[in-house]
């Protein structure tokens, strides 16, 4: 064996293997993956129960629920993100890879999205029948979701990582990362009721959208930085 | 290839406590560098400011003469570290560990080499069991085989012996000899008694700092 070779296998190798490893990880772990659905599940479950099951005030209500349901399940998911990286010692390997680390993180918050931000958009237009959601306003919901999910990854990961050093983070983490939520919820729950009233849903997407595009340029290196803070303390 | 690590006036203070002080260093290639000293003295501190992982500190490192900053990604490129937590996944099997930190080394992927890795490290038919069913001294072995899959000149090592049976210890040791004849350059923590050869040298971190010594 040669005592040094030049790396050969470029970024694209490392985050297709950072992908492929945390992946098999969640599935391993499936009551992780499942958490976040149940619990999404389970709020809209109680509502028609706990409010009234009168279809109309349910219907009124019904996008700021899901949403509000919706983003609080992301939101639990979050802490684990970097947690038993961190716990194993994966985590300093990561960061001593001679590979991009925003691109690496990126990686794992691609996953994140996959199994909890993908499904929880494409559940809740089932759940949306429990409210008695008007037809029509599913696919908007379910694209919404889809989109807003994107970016609550990846504002929350900033929040995980820099939280990650500490034994007790998830409170701190909420506090952290509920604040920049706000403009995604706004417009999440503004496009589907703008899709039950029948007005033009596109400018709620596309903002949606350009929060993605700016959460896509530049989380990627606020969560590298706070991972490297994290590893610091 | 050229391989210097140096450091200059190193410092660091936790707690109000100066754990190492005014610490020179420099470490070549060849050479087996162990870091000695009592529970609470730094080593891992200097090893991971020596790996470039902890920013709190005092004083210059330099690679190759020229200054961490500028090298950092070089630097990275020709490091091997070992930390405290072994970093193998427990729901993974030692192949898996090893495939990703092949990946991450941007080492072709080669699964024989990852085979002939995990049975240099004897754990030949382990390969595909969750390493969270392997004991803690095989764990310790999944992370050893990173030593024998990817070729890297500098190898900065946490406490490599802890959970290693008597034999794993004589292997490893052997290894980090034959490493250090090869030209690369080893620097270890450890409380087990290295056999003293050439290329050894030690630093030693006492209380306070001030007696730190080369």
């Amino acid at each position: 064996m040669p005592l040094f070779r030049e790396p050969e296998g470029g970024a694209g190798v490392a985050i297709r293997a950072t992908l492929k490893r945390d992946l098999v990880l969640m599935m391993r772990r499936r009551s992780e993956v499942l958490n976040p659905l149940v619990f999404f599940a389970l709020v809209i479950t109680l509502f028609p129960i706990g409010i009234s099951p009168d279809p109309e005030l349910l219907a009124t209500i019904a996008p700021g629920l899901l949403w509000v349901a919706a983003l609080l399940a992301a939101l639990l998911s979050l802490d684990s993100l970097f947690r038993s990286d961190y716990d194993d010692g994966s985590l300093e390997q990561l960061l001593l890879s001679p590979q991009p680390l925003p691109a690496l993180a990126l990686a794992k918050v691609a996953v994140h999205w996959l199994l909890t931000g993908l499904p929880l958009a494409l559940m809740a237009p089932l759940l949306g029948i429990l409210l008695s959601l008007p037809a029509g306003s599913y696919a908007v919901l379910a694209l919404s979701l889809a989109l807003g999910s994107a970016s609550l990854s990846l504002i929350g990961a900033i929040g995980a990582a820099l939280t990650v050093g500490l034994s007790r983070g998830g409170v701190l983490l909420s506090l952290l990362v509920l604040p920049l939520y706000i403009p995604v919820l706004i417009f999440g729950a503004g496009a589907v009721q703008a899709a039950i009233l029948g007005d033009g849903v596109s400018a709620h997407l596309a903002i949606l959208g350009a929060l993605l595009a700016v959460a896509l340029s530049l989380a990627p290196w606020a969560i590298a930085a706070s991972l490297r803070i994290s590893i610091n303390g | 290839m050229s391989l210097r690590l140096q450091a200059r006036k190193l410092a660091c203070e936790r707690d109000d406590r100066w754990l190492f002080r005014d610490l020179d260093l420099d470490i070549h290639a060849g050479e087996i560098v162990r870091v000695e000293g009592p529970n609470g003295s730094g080593k891992t501190t200097l090893l991971k400011i020596l790996s470039g992982q902890l920013a709190d500190f005092q004083g210059e490192l330099y690679w190759n003469d020229h200054p961490m900053r500028r090298t950092r990604q070089d630097f990275l490129a020709n490091l091997l570290y070992l930390g405290h937590a072994p970093g193998v996944k427990a729901a993974l099997t030692p192949l898996e560990n090893l495939a990703w930190y092949q990946a991450l080394a941007g080492e072709p992927d080669d699964e024989a080499a990852r085979f002939s890795a995990l049975s240099a490290v004897g754990l030949a038919g382990f390969e595909d069991l969750p390493a969270g069913q392997l004991s803690a001294g095989q764990q310790r072995r999944v992370a050893l085989a990173r030593l024998e899959l990817i070729p890297r000149p500098l190898w900065v090592l946490d406490e490599p012996f802890t959970a290693i049976d008597r034999d794993g210890v004589a292997a490893l040791e052997g290894r980090l000899a034959a490493h250090a004849r090869r030209g690369g350059c080893v620097l270890v923590t450890t409380h087990h008694e290295l056999a003293d050869s050439p290329a050894l040298r030690r630093i030693r971190l006492g209380q306070g700092g001030d007696d730190a010594t080369l």
